[in-house]
């Protein structure tokens, strides 16, 4: 017990030094001067950090709570150390706003402009992505089962599918806002286009994941063709559609944004970035990008939060004992 | 190769298709001259006009075939003109990025999986970052190393770095965790060290994930690459290509880019895909 206390005041003491000769080398000499203390104090505070977080991520826990709560508090404790880092770097050694302006900057940006970002938030998001996002998955869900019946189309439209899915579809977006014009429509489109062939293709593959045992039981119970694909073959496809949805998620988000670099009406997230970076004023571009963070993140945690309640019977998703 | 019949039909439908839909597209265009020119179109010459316009909205294969043979073949590589002198530039920040993001990937992986710490606290954010639409700032990037006085490759080869570099940490992780429980442990009877573990267990069981993943990075960093030359203002590249094509309508040029991106892409997967086959037998593994 000594030991570990004694090493735990030497980590505090180190962390406390640290930012003792940051706060006092930037009160006596703003300008700078000695670099290298700073730089040394700088690197001190992240190995205090990164040894606190060593410290608590091999910490011996029995109860299965803990654990769960260590794992979400190590990482969470990562992110707060790279932003902390971030901030002090940027104070201390004054970089440039346009290069690299500070979290806490970037926040007081997000927060005064919050009725612009809302804006190009229905533009990009609700409008563009997320429309294109329904229309391309649930086209590509019908045709995937369309495509199932017939061997003939599967062996000839898989192949193409997957070299489909690896051209770099997102060079067909100035193609499509010359033909869907400058609006929504357009990224829509773009959108369409991209989330198509990856949810394409895995639903095909998902409805081929049943076996012909399970199929031989659905034969023997007299279930005819739709029974089956209700009762076993879509339920069986489940995992492999929602790691097409998921896919998807990004894809859509990515293709909503760089298709209004073709050309877009005066709002949304892809036209503010191209002009605010035209403007220099990199807050703005940086809370924009917070913006498509917090919207990716959610998107995509909603999708998987959808598939952990609808496949809650698959192996994939039991409980790891 | 049973697969040649379907998958030829398929390719003949859509082209089938694709000229159906130029004549659809184009013809509103080509009524339009023929009314103001005082006739009218009979359906061949409709269709003739349509396959043949200057500026269609769809143009078709030969089309495109015709000014990707011009742009190729007939100009001197170094000529600005030249579809192989952007190819090469797109081509070159491709590689570098992919090369990258490929270390970078194996060497965050390597930590990932000895280290605790590493896996508890940096593997969340690798899985988060990607959920951010990363290619949007791309632009950002492109003019900030500008400001520093980074320019030419290295920044649009950073943004691919950054997409290909989530598909290796995540395939090296599950393929360097691959080896059972079985061989770990006959590897403790051996009295193997860590380093020796890694070497001559962990590493050669990775190798079908590494490969499987570096065609995805692949992809993803040829698509890095085409959107960090839209911002640079037009200068190079297929991706600048691309946006001067739409600036001035010229749809046959974007298309031709298009195919040249595409064939750049399913010729660089298809290397990856060469070297796997080599490389997995050679290890007696495929």
């Amino acid at each position: 017990m000594g030991v570990i206390r004694s090493r735990f005041f030497a980590i505090v003491a180190a962390g406390l030094i640290g930012f003792a000769i940051l706060f006092f080398m930037t009160r006596s000499n703003p300008a700078g001067g000695l670099r290298w203390l700073q730089a040394m104090a700088v690197i001190l505070i992240w190995l205090v950090c990164w040894a606190t977080n060593a410290k608590l991520a091999n910490l011996k826990l029995s109860s299965q709570n803990a654990q769960k709560a260590r794992k979400f508090l190590v990482a969470l404790f990562f992110g707060l150390t790279v932003l902390l880092l971030w901030e002090i770097t940027v104070r201390v050694f004054g970089i440039s706003k346009v290069l690299l302006p500070a979290p806490s900057a970037i926040a007081s940006t997000f927060a005064a402009s919050t009725d612009i970002l809302w804006v190009d938030f229905v533009q990009t998001v609700l409008k563009g992505a997320l429309s294109g996002y329904v229309l391309g998955c649930g086209s590509a869900f019908l045709i995937a089962v369309i495509i199932d019946r017939f061997p003939f189309l599967q062996r000839g439209l898989l192949p193409v599918g997957n070299f489909v899915a690896a051209l770099p579809i997102i060079g067909m977006a100035p193609i499509l806002v010359m033909w869907f014009g400058f609006d929504w429509q357009s990224k829509a489109a773009v959108v369409v286009v991209m989330v198509f062939f990856p949810m394409l293709v895995n639903t095909v593959q998902g409805l081929q994941d049943t076996d012909a045992m399970q199929r031989d039981l659905m034969r023997t119970y007299a279930a005819g063709y739709w029974k089956t694909l209700l009762k076993l073959r879509l339920p069986a496809a489940m995992p492999f559609i929602f790691n097409g949805l998921k896919i998807a998620t990004t894809l859509a988000l990515i293709g909503a944004i760089v298709a209004e670099f073709f050309g877009s009406p005066i709002r949304g997230m892809g036209f503010r970035i191209s002009t605010s970076v035209g403007q220099l004023a990199m807050d703005l571009v940086w809370a924009e990008i917070v913006v498509a963070a917090i919207v990716g993140s959610a998107f995509y945690g909603g999708v998987a939060l959808l598939e952990k309640t609808m496949t809650f019977w698959h192996p994939s998703q039991r409980r790891r004992t | 190769m049973r697969n040649l019949l379907p998958v030829l039909t398929v390719v003949a439908a859509i082209i089938a298709l694709w000229y159906g839909a130029a004549i659809m597209l184009n013809s509103t265009w080509a009524q339009d001259k023929a009314t103001r020119a005082g006739t009218t179109l009979s359906m061949t010459e409709l269709i003739t006009d349509t396959w043949s316009q200057k500026k269609p909205k769809l143009p078709v294969p030969h089309q495109v075939a015709a000014e990707i043979w011009q742009t190729t073949v007939e100009k001197k590589i170094t000529s600005k003109r030249s579809l192989i002198y952007h190819a090469g530039i797109t081509f070159s920040s491709t590689m570098l990025g992919f090369v990258m993001g490929t270390a970078l990937g194996i060497a965050l992986a390597i930590g990932i999986v000895f280290n605790r710490t590493m896996d508890m606290s940096v593997m969340p954010w690798v899985i988060a970052s990607q959920t951010i639409p990363i290619l949007a700032i791309a632009p950002m990037i492109i003019v900030v190393l500008n400001a520093v006085g980074i320019s030419g490759l290295l920044p649009k080869a950073m943004i691919s770095m950054y997409l290909s570099f989530f598909p290796v940490v995540v395939g090296m992780v599950k393929g360097l965790r691959s080896p059972s429980h079985m061989q770990l442990d006959q590897m403790r009877t051996w009295h193997a060290s860590a380093s020796q573990t890694f070497w001559r267990l962990r590493l050669p069981s990775s190798m079908p994930y590494l490969f499987t993943s570096l065609k995805v990075a692949m992809a993803a960093s040829l698509v890095g690459a085409i959107v960090g030359e839209l911002p640079t203002g037009a200068v190079a590249g297929l991706g600048a290509r691309l946006l001067a094509g739409s600036y001035y309508g010229q749809t046959i040029q974007i298309w031709s880019a298009l195919v040249m991106a595409a064939a750049l892409a399913a010729g660089l997967v298809s290397i990856i895909g060469l070297v796997q086959r080599l490389t997995l037998k050679r290890m007696g593994m495929a």
